[in-house]
This record gives structure tokens, sequence and C-alpha cells, in this order.
């Protein structure tokens, strides 16, 4: 028995703001950041939108595509790294939004931009034990990012939900692994507003480090060949990162070109990996086979190798808009209006 | 005075290390030097480490005993001493070991200069490395080293028409150098456009100008010259060694544009090696930025005041020209661990000397010049070697 995709749902915030824009309010060159970074644009969550409600998108579009029963989901996995409480649980509110509640399982997870694939791996295990029918793993985020500092060229926002099941897959998980040190290149004490970051040490010794070796080890317990492969997407806090440990592990841009999301919408974090997969079962067709990478900061990367089954034929996959429908819903906005939908400004009475 | 000799030398890649610490470092560069000169750990009498900042770059002070042990010679208990003088650090070390074997204080001495700057951020960096600037007038008031060194690249483009192009040029030339050495930072070719497109470093100078963030260690290993033929049958001799001192802040100085410290610096080491600059077959100066290269051969009296940028746009300082300069690669590809920096010079310019310099071999080259300095120029030391 193999678990696997059952339904997949990503959403991404409509609003964009430029490299440009953010560069001429800090006396930059903001195109040249955003060329270097191989970043256009990057998404802004809204006033009213958050991990929470950018999740419940997410989850009710992975419902709808494949008309499941939200009580037949027996467990739901947030993973995200700007959950709306410290104390008080994102998943139960996405749980109760898509009416999933109250027989579920239910946790936050937190490995920086890695927890949603984490999410996806404890659900390969509920359903492949048979505790529950389904499961559901959301990774989202409205990332943060210190005004002024380079995060905020790429910080995003986005999410993707994967309903994890044994029947009525559209895509086996062949196999997942993982590959987890302890390696400080990003993180967020508790109560620090914004994260903080080793520079070029997020680099070789993290990123590289972790999605190569993770990747080089699925290769190798599977057997294959990057050449094996239709698919591959890997974590993108920007174009460069995912371009070059692919092309280290063999990929080619065209295997990369589908899952690569960020140039348009910036580094979702916790959906930068997802949000990639989510596009590339919007186009991939049966028997095609995906590779996976994720990365989260601190670090680890989960590697998942997938194929496409029959089923995908008859799922109603335009039931919903695509990833690449969605992210073309942007509207382009000034420095000002992104200060105040991050709420970077103070208003009266805050 | 006894002449004194080099007759081993060590040197580390440079990079940014994420998994060697300094001790690591200053290990590897230590050891090589001394297996590469044959001597025992009993056979040293001192130990002298140049360092410029271990206590704000791994909050790390009182660092001689700690080389000596990690290089095993604490049970010796022998003198050893770190010797700071901003990036200058390395050559005045070397001046402190030469003198004591040129004194007969000491027989044989080791060498040494080592930096590890990664551990911290950016913004850490660049203040600690103004606090080589005047910390009263300068440092304090927002001034970093690449805007002080900005200040005298404007001030030489409006006295002597240097031009953007022609200050590119050095950092061309460095990168180009740095090909052919397996230990430096940047081995590859950069383009006289992509230095100019750069980001701005401090107006005018770009990132592509500056030299960069480097962990690096090197080591010599000092003899008189009766006891350097026990151990070796090349011995590099320091014929001259000459330092300078100029004003701690920009603004106290007479001319922007010169640097009185290198120029009494080689007034010295020149007149003590009998030599004249004529004789000089190959240098390693101090390109901290690449206006620093150009204002140093000029100072140094290899160009006429004014000529430098001319000079190395025209080729004179290539390899094969008339004065090959920065033959490693310099600070800017090489690398530039700070303290490590004067003392990574000398291991090059003895590799050249010795004929050992592989690819970026300058033909025939007998005698070479140092050229290590301070911050904006506060400290400048020269060494003249020469091969017999």
């Amino acid at each position: 028995m193999k678990a696997g995709i059952v339904s997949y749902g990503a959403y991404v915030p409509m609003y964009r703001i430029t490299p440009e824009t953010i560069g001429h309010q800090w006396g930059k060159d903001g195109e040249s950041i955003g060329r270097a970074l191989g970043v256009k644009m990057k998404s802004v969550p809204g006033p009213d939108e958050d991990t929470a409600t950018m999740a419940v998108e997410a989850a009710r579009s992975a419902l709808k595509r494949a008309d499941i029963d939200p009580k037949d989901l027996g467990a739901i996995y947030v993973g995200s790294e700007s959950h709306p409480y410290a104390v008080k649980p994102t998943g139960t509110i996405v749980g109760e939004a898509i009416e999933a509640t109250p027989d579920l399982m239910c946790a936050d997870l937190e490995f920086a931009c890695k927890a949603g694939t984490a999410g996806m791996q404890m659900s390969m295990a509920l359903v492949l034990s048979e505790m529950v029918k389904y499961s559901i793993a959301i990774g989202a985020d409205t990332a943060q990012a210190a005004p002024g500092n380079m995060l905020e060229y790429t910080a995003a926002a986005g999410a993707a939900a994967f309903i994890i099941g044994t029947q009525g897959k559209i895509a086996d998980i062949e196999h997942t692994l993982s590959f987890t040190t302890d390696t400080p290149d990003f993180w967020r004490r508790a109560e620090m507003k914004y994260p903080s970051h080793g520079g070029r040490f997020t680099g070789k010794p993290a990123y590289f480090k972790h999605v190569v070796s993770c990747g080089k080890k699925l290769l190798a317990e599977t057997g294959t060949a990057p050449k094996d492969y239709d698919f591959a997407v890997f974590h993108q806090p920007n174009s460069k990162f995912p371009i070059r440990a692919g092309k280290m592990l063999g990929f080619s841009m065209e295997q990369m070109e589908e899952g690569l999301m960020v140039p348009e919408i910036g580094n979702t974090y916790s959906g930068s990996t997802m949000v990639g997969l989510a596009s590339i079962l919007d186009a991939a067709q049966p028997g095609q086979r995906i590779f996976a990478v994720s990365y989260g900061s601190g670090a680890g990367s989960d590697g998942f190798v997938l194929t496409v089954t029959d089923e995908i034929k008859d799922f109603n996959r335009g039931k919903e808009f695509k990833v690449r429908e969605i992210i073309n819903r942007k509207s382009t906005i000034t420095y000002g209006i992104y200060s105040k939908f991050y709420k970077k400004l103070k208003m009266e009475g805050e | 005075m006894r002449e004194v000799a080099i007759i081993g030398t060590g040197i580390t890649k440079f990079q940014e290390f994420w998994d060697k610490s300094f001790r690591r470092l200053g290990i590897e560069a230590g050891l090589s030097a001394i297996k590469d000169s044959n001597i025992t750990g009993s056979d040293i009498d001192a130990l002298y480490i140049g360092n410029t900042s271990a206590g704000q770059f791994i909050n790390q002070e009182h660092i001689g005993p700690l080389v000596a042990e990690e290089v095993g010679l604490s049970s010796g208990h022998i003198p050893a001493t770190r010797v700071e003088g901003g990036s200058a650090a390395g050559g005045l070390a070397l001046a402190q070991a030469w003198s004591s074997i040129a004194s007969g204080m000491h027989d044989i001495v080791v060498v040494g200069g080592a930096e590890k700057m990664s551990d911290l951020s950016q913004p850490e960096i660049i203040k600690a490395e103004a606090s080589g600037a005047d910390q009263e007038w300068e440092s304090f008031f927002g001034a970093t080293m690449s805007s002080l060194w900005a200040l005298m690249a404007r001030r030489h483009m409006y006295e002597y028409g240097t031009t953007r192009e022609q200050m590119a040029s050095v950092p061309v030339k460095n990168h180009s150098n740095a090909v052919n050495n397996p230990n430096a930072q940047f081995r590859f070719p950069i383009k006289i456009e992509s230095v100019l497109n750069s980001p701005i470093e401090s107006d005018p100078l770009t990132v592509l100008e500056a030299s960069p963030v480097s962990d690096g260690a090197a080591a010599l290993v000092l003899a008189s010259v009766d006891k350097a033929s026990e151990y070796t049958s090349d011995p590099v001799i320091i014929k001259g060694i000459g330092q300078g001192t100029d004003s701690l802040a920009l603004h106290d100085r007479l001319s922007y544009t010169t640097c009185r410290a290198t120029s009494k610096a080689v007034d010295g080491a020149l007149k003590m090696s009998g030599y004249s600059i004529e004789n000089i077959d190959i240098a390693e100066v101090h390109d901290a930025y690449s206006i620093s290269e150009i204002m140093a051969i000029e100072d140094l009296g290899f160009v006429e005041k004014g000529e430098g940028g001319k000079a190395v746009e025209e080729g004179w300082t290539d390899i094969g020209d008339r004065i090959p300069v920065n033959t490693s690669g310099g600070l800017k590809a090489r690398g530039n661990p700070l303290g490590a920096t004067g003392i990574a010079q000398i291991v090059e310019i003895c590799h050249q000397l010795q004929s050992k310099a592989d690819k970026r071999q300058v033909e025939g080259a007998r005698i070479g010049l140092a050229h290590n300095m301070g911050g904006t120029g506060g400290t400048a030391v020269v060494h003249v070697l020469e091969v017999k």
C-alpha cells in the first residue's frame, strides 16, 4: 500500500510589491537586487489575511477539487513560521472553518520553511497505519522581514494544502526521507518581531548542504537519476538557490520551470515548495515523475519522489483556479500600502 | 645586527570558513610552516602573531598563549606575543620577529598572522574594521573604511584625473592573477564593466573594488642566516624593513592622495637593503580597495605620483610587464583576513623568489617587496626580500 496525494489546493494573496519599489524606499538599486535574486515581485497579504485565512483558502480548494467530505479528514497539520498566535492553534481555526471538527487530530508545526512538508510526512504515516482515512497537510506563511533588511525583497505570503490518503490518489508518494542537522542559519526568538539570519551562512553550509544532501540520498535510495524525472521542485528563497541546487543534482531548467514560482510571488516560506508542487500537479500527466525537496532553516530538508497516477485524468483540476491562474490575479501596491497591510505603521489606538 | 632568513612558509586557503575556527586555521598554517622549514618544536625560541581584532571578531583576546598551545609549543613556555596594528598586524609581527633574531636574542622564531572574520554579521564586521580608523573623529560619526577610502579616491580623481576605468583595472588584474593561486578566495576573472556596474560600496567605489571578508592564516619560520643553512638550501633573506606612521584620522594629513607612512616605510626598507626601487622585481601591495593599490604603487615609488591609475590600466603591473604587483591576487582576490594579510604577502614573495609560484611565476624574480598597511594608512610596513 502506498500513500499519496488525493487532492491539493493553493492560495496566494493578490497584492504584489516590486524590488524596485522596496529599493526606492531605502535608497537602494532595487532593480539590480531583484535581478540578482531572480525575483520580479513578491506577494503581500491583504489587511484581512493571515496564515489561518490562507490555509483555509488552500484547504477549501483541495476539498472542493476532490469532493471530499471534510468529516473524512482525520487529521490536520498546519506548518508555518507565522502562526497568528504564539499559544492557540491555527489548525483548530482551519479545522473549524472547513467543517472537519471535532473528530480530528490536529497540531500546528514549525520548522521554518519546511513545516508543511513535515506535515505531509506525518500524514503519510497516519494513513499508512490506517489510523485515519485522510489527513490534510498545509504549509502557509505571511513571512516577516525587518524594514530595510535584504529579506524584505523576497519575504512573501502563500499557502498550499495536500490531502494525503491511500485511495483515490492522483499521485503516489513513492518515497520520502529527510536530512536534518542543527544549523543556525535563520531564526527568530520568542518576542522578536523579525527574524535574523546569518548572511552568506544561509547558503553553502545551510540551504545547499541540506537540499543537495537530501536530494542525493533520495536519488540513491530510489535508484533513480535526474533524467528519470519530468519535474523537479525545490524550496525557493530566491531563484538563484533552487536553480543552482537543481543543477548541482543534475536537473535541467526544463524540469524545474513548472514548479518555480518565486520570480512571480517571492518566497512563500512554508508554502514555497508546496505551491511549486501544486503548480506541477496542475500540469502533470499520468506516469510522470516528480522530484521534490523542501528546506527549512535550522535546518533540514524533506525529499519526496512522486509518480502521477491514471486517476488524474478524471480528477477535476479545473474546478478550482490553477496556481498560475491564482498568481496572475494581481495588483501592485506602493511601499506605503505595503507598510499598512503588514502593520508596520502604528495606527491610532494600536 | 645579524641577517635574518625565512626558512619555511605555510598558508591556509583564504575564504569564509564555516567549519574552521581561528584555532584550526592557526594550527594549519603554523604546522605547515614548521614542516616546510624542517625544524622541530624544541628548536623554536619564540612566537609572534599578527592579529587585528580577535577581540571583536571572536571575542578572544590574549591569543599568544592560545596559538602557542594549539601549535604544540606550550610545554617549552617560550615567549608568545600578539602584535596589533590594524590590518598591518601581520607585517608588524614579522618586523618584531626579525628584531628578536637580528638582535641576537633568539635564533629561530615562528611568526604567524591569523584572522577569523566571518563569525560576525556584515554590519558588525564593518564596525570592527572601522575601529581601525579614528574612533573619536571618524568612526563615531559613521565613517567606515570604505567611505574613507572613497574620499581618497575622489580626491585622487580630482587631483590627477584618475578615471573609474583605471581604478576598476586593479581588481580585474588581481582576479586574473588569483585564477592561478590555489589558496585564493576568488579564482575567477572579472571584467571592467562588472566592476563598474556592481553595487556601490561607498561612492565612487563599488563592491568589486573592495577586498572581501575572509578567514585565514599564514605563517613563517625565521632563523638567523648562519642557522638557516642547517635547515634549507633556498632561504629568503630579509634585506630591509621599514615602518612608517601617519596621523590616524584622515583630516589631520597634509594630503589625501599620499600615504606618508608608506613613503617613510619604503625609504627605510630600501635604505637598509642597499637597493633602490628600480631593483625590485616583484611586489605585493596593500590593495584594501582599488584606489589603495594605485596610491601604494605611487607612494612606493614604482611610478610617478598621479600615474598609478594609468600604470595599472596600461598593464605595467601585470605579470610579465614592468613591475608585477599582487601576483597572488592581492587583498581583493586572494582574500584579506586582516591580521594574516601581511604574512600572506611574504609567503607569496617567498614562493616567487624560490620559483615555486607555478603558473603565476614571474620569471627571474630575485628581489621582492611587500607593503602592508593599517586602516587608511596610519601604519605602513615594508619588507624587502631577496633570494641568493
